[in-house]
């Protein structure tokens, strides 16, 4: 009987250069950090302004500023696979050995979906969702916090992987029999499972929290046919994730079973059956890429709208193809297997409905087209950004086609011009999207715009360097190169392989350009502040309140009788039927307190999903109890609100007048 | 020949990197009807996004905020003949991408047999960790590492994996299928021409996984038969014990052949009889499918 389990001093890799030299560098940088805030003594404003905040806005903030952080980390693992491909052809075997090389793919696909996608939606989502829909807050605030700090707890753990103990060595999507204990004995596999399975919770408790919100919560006047489409996107976003995650969950509670009592869901013997894994991951994995891409189509449609001066074409024909995605999204999920041999019947009829998805997709494209036809495009970041996956994203739209035909996926499936293609139409149809929304939401956020030069100049080297980096991939995918390779013998890829490193390098100078251009932002925040509330000229609720906006959001909830509700009353401003007025008596509004229970919450997370990991099970009963413990106290607390007073209300209304009321 | 210029130039691409082999360079009728397949798919998808991606570039440019002769028509949010024209341009080109689908879905369904008035070469795969084993029931051997066919001859094979879940995957010849442990599936195909073509596995399947590949000999058929007696003369027995000692994981094996094999491996091999001993789960010893 060992009180640490399975943990030992061995679990550190001491011996791994490249492993210590990274943990030593984020660690010196994580504890200036530390010590910074407690030299300026920040920690009481941290504590009662953001870490128990249940605010939307801030919430969405944070989530935003982990997503950013794991992009970096998640990046730093894509280029260093870059790195090794370009070098170790022939008998080279480059600078990673197998084992090391294996937990950085799977530990790069693993981050960039859960840690960094899905956060980056999330986040946009929490921030803007409310806002555009005229309202306080979400329909539970502190269970917002809640899916916040659980969803940290999976990144700080995927993160402590990193030295203590390993990463798992199987891919991303961790197919058994490979993931099985028989094959897989060490805790890399339990380190994807846990993780995923507790911030899986709060990615399941933010969806339930947003479709109740944008079913229940909405400004008085705001139906459904008058909802920003951002606030559609988000909805059928949210319905996938409470149908598709809670599959995923019972995945990997399977897995786990097989994993640490010795049941045979997938074992190779007793019965077991790895097939189903694999059916059941994609049940979970194809859903998942509309949940991600939904909310950045919604985020294209704001800003195409608002950049081109006039409402989005298509209102209705968009929210249509939403909700048609959102079903038809559930009907595709064989593609990922076709090369199982199953009959040809089952493989045609997953081929087809994967191409029908592709037609309401079409329309979107389309109606973004016929937006800024007959407007008035002002090239902005979100603009930029926003055209940019235009272009990229019907081309790999059209890889997309040809991988669900069967005939053709046998011969590119696994390959990596399967990897161009998900890269193809995940780097622009999410990430391009979620950085539009970062540069269009950001003076919203913080009353200051980002610096426009800075941005721009990281639009183009993402841009380029993607198109560096993935089109020579769908070349040594034809030419039969494999994903996931360590080393190879074929010296033909290779000139192309350097080409791809050196498209990795050039979206590293996007990355850093970003950086830049926060740090130039906060600097000049003088120059570009925004003190109307409405520096795009936008059309949706969010614009009429004060920038940031105050705790409550609105002072009087707006009254919303048709679609781009700002907009049409500027509009009515503008021609003098109705003059700018402000209302001469506020109410006192009440607010969520905030509250301790998400992060509380999550530290015991962390101390649960560790020990389960490593086998401390007297520490896993610890952390569980005070998980449990922490919500009996919050569902035993008097008070869950505070009230503003409506003088307060008014002077704050009054200071920040905003160029129309409502 | 309408995709000849597409073939072409995609075949230019590759010819830049020093290389013919691969997916666009078929050696057989199934990687070449894949092909085929490939260039009709891309050619019906260029015809409608490449004019898309002309249309957003251009909009984009002609109504920006600053150009005077741009007319604004803030009011233009609906059309109903646009409507149904983005509605149909997808769905149309949908309808015939999804029959092109369909008939190569079932035509090249790689569990049908090949039409020949030659008796097709079986083959059974084994995926082992790291490295391949053919076993070739109607001849009484089998190869680790290297395949050897006859040109101009069906071969079908049967597979399965001895644990994890590999891709059984030679990109000139026909596209892959998964091997799975306790489960086969079918694959067939066809060498026109005798050369030698890369073979490998395409499904991740351990630290080994890199050096998890192999070389297909396609020859003339009697050079085949000359292979194959060739190969019954010298090397070891394949049998549980010597099987055993193969299914140890092992990375980068040099080809060699065995000069004999037990009756009913293959069977065996799908059970979990005979499947390495240090898997946790020994107390049950046969798998539920095998005994199906």
């Amino acid at each position: 009987m060992n009180l640490l389990g399975k943990l030992s001093w061995a679990a550190i890799p001491l011996h791994e250069p490249i492993i210590m030299g990274t943990v030593a560098s984020v660690g010196a940088v994580i504890l200036a950090a530390l010590a910074w805030v407690t030299v300026k003594g920040y920690w009481p404003h941290l504590w009662r302004e953001w870490i128990t905040s249940v605010d939307h806005k801030r919430i969405g903030v944070m989530y935003l500023v982990f997503a950013l952080i794991m992009l970096v980390r998640g990046f730093a693992d894509g280029i260093m696979m870059r790195t090794q491909q370009a070098v170790a052809a022939g008998g080279a075997q480059g600078y990673l050995p197998p084992e090391h090389f294996d937990q950085i793919f799977s530990a790069h696909g693993t981050i960039m979906i859960f840690f960094v996608a899905m956060p980056l939606v999330i986040g946009l989502m929490n921030f803007a969702v409310p806002l555009q829909l005229g309202v306080r807050d979400v329909a539970f605030p502190t269970m917002n916090s809640v899916s916040l700090w659980l969803t940290a707890t999976g990144i700080l753990l995927i993160n402590v992987s990193l030295f203590v103990g390993e990463f798992a060595k199987t891919g991303w999507v961790a197919y058994p029999p490979l993931s099985e204990l028989q094959f897989s004995p060490g805790v890399g596999v339990d380190y994807y499972l846990w993780s995923l399975q507790i911030s899986g919770i709060g990615t399941l408790l933010s969806g339930v929290n947003f479709v109740t919100t944008i079913l229940k919560v909405r400004a008085p006047g705001m139906t459904y046919m008058r909802m920003p489409v951002f606030c559609w996107t988000a909805l059928a976003s949210n319905l996938l994730i409470v149908a598709a995650f809670p599959v995923l969950t019972a995945l990997f509670a399977m897995l786990l079973l097989d994993r640490y009592l010795g049941f045979h869901f997938f074992t190779l013997d007793a019965g077991g059956n790895a097939m189903m894994y694999v059916n059941l991951f994609w049940v979970w994995g194809h859903p998942e890429v509309y949940i991600l891409v939904l909310p950045a189509f919604g985020i294209y449609s704001e800003v195409s709208a608002t950049f081109s001066g006039k409402p989005l074409f298509g209102y209705r024909s968009m929210v249509g193809a939403t909700l048609v995605i959102c079903v038809l999204s559930y009907t595709v999920w064989l593609h990922h297997f076709f090369t199982m041999g199953a009959s040809a019947g089952l493989n045609a009829f997953f081929g087809i409905t994967s191409m029908i998805i592709g037609v309401p997709t079409g329309v979107k494209v389309f109606n973004w087209l016929f937006t800024m036809y007959g407007g008035r495009v002002r090239f902005t970041v979100p603009v930029l950004w926003t055209i940019g996956f235009m272009v990229t994203f019907v081309f790999g739209g059209l890889t997309g086609v040809l991988l669900a035909l069967p005939a053709v996926d046998w011969q590119v499936h696994n390959s990596v011009f399967l990897i161009a293609h998900f890269h193809h139409v995940i780097i622009p149809g999410v990430l391009f999207g979620a950085i539009a929304g970062y540069n269009y939401w950001f003076p919203k956020a913080f009353g200051f715009k980002l610096d426009e030069r800075w941005g721009a100049a990281s639009f183009w080297c993402w841009f380029i360097g993607f198109h560096l980096a993935f089109m020579p991939l769908y070349v040594t995918g034809l030419m039969g190169m494999t994903r996931r390779l360590q080393h190879y013998d074929v010296l033909a890829w290779q000139p192309w392989l350097l080409v791809a490193e050196a498209g990795a390098v050039i979206v590293m100078a996007g990355i850093i350009c970003q950086v830049v251009q926060l740090v130039v932002s906060i600097r000049h925040r003088e120059q570009l502040r925004d003190t109307t509330g409405d520096p795009w000229n936008g059309r949706t609720l969010e614009w009429a309140t004060a920038s940031p906006p105050p705790a409550w959001n609105f002072a009087v909830l707006p009254r919303v009788d048709e679609l781009d509700a700002f907009w049409a009353k500027k509009q009515r401003v503008l021609t003098k039927q109705a003059l700018p007025g402000r209302p001469h008596r506020y109410e006192p509004i009440e607010v969520p307190k905030n509250s301790p229970a998400g992060f509380v919450t999550a530290f015991f997370a962390v101390i649960t999903g560790f020990a389960l990991i490593w086998h401390i099970w007297w520490m896993a009963g610890i952390g569980l109890l005070g998980a449990a413990v922490t919500w009996l106290a919050f569902m035993f607390r008097v008070e869950g609100e505070v009230e503003i007073s409506a003088e307060q209300v008014g002077q704050f209304d009054r200071t920040h007048v905003v160029e129309v009321s409502l | 020949m309408r995709y000849g210029l597409l073939a072409a130039l995609l075949t230019g691409a590759m010819m830049l990197g020093g290389c013919t082999e691969g997916v666009l360079d078929p050696k057989g009728p199934i990687a070449l009807a894949e092909r085929q397949i490939l260039f009709n798919a891309l050619g019906i998808m260029l015809a409608i996004v490449i004019p898309v991606i002309l249309a957003i570039l251009g909009f984009a440019f002609w109504f920006r905020a600053s150009n005077e002769r741009a007319r604004y028509r803030p009011d233009f949010t609906y059309s109903g003949r646009l409507e149904l024209l983005v509605w149909s341009i997808p769905a149309m080109t949908v309808l015939l991408v999804g029959g092109v689908a369909w008939i190569g879905a079932h035509d090249l369904d790689p569990g049908k047999p090949i039409s020949s008035t030659v008796k097709p070469v079986n083959v059974q795969v084994v995926s082992l960790d790291w490295k391949w084993l053919f076993i070739y029931p109607e001849q009484g051997i089998a190869s680790v590492n290297h395949l050897t066919i006859p040109v101009g001859t069906p071969v079908s094979f049967e597979l399965t994996s001895s644990g994890v879940m590999n891709s059984f995957f030679v990109p000139q010849l026909a596209g892959q299928i998964y091997t799975m442990a306790g489960m086969v599936t079918r694959l067939n195909l066809r060498a026109d021409y005798s050369g030698t073509y890369r073979g490998m596995s395409a499904n991740y399947s351990g630290v080994g996984f890199a050096d998890m590949y192999f070389h297909v000999d396609a020859v003339a058929p009697d050079a085949f038969a000359q292979w194959v007696a060739a190969t019954r003369t010298a090397g070891p027995v394949l049998d549980a014990a010597t099987y055993a000692a193969l299914v140890r994981p092992s990375k980068a094996v040099a080809p060699f052949t065995y000069r004999s094999i037990a009756n009913g491996l293959f069977a065996n091999i799908l059970s979990v009889a005979m499947q390495p001993a240090e898997g946790l789960c020994v107390a049950y010893p046969k798998s539920v499918r095998a005994e199906r």
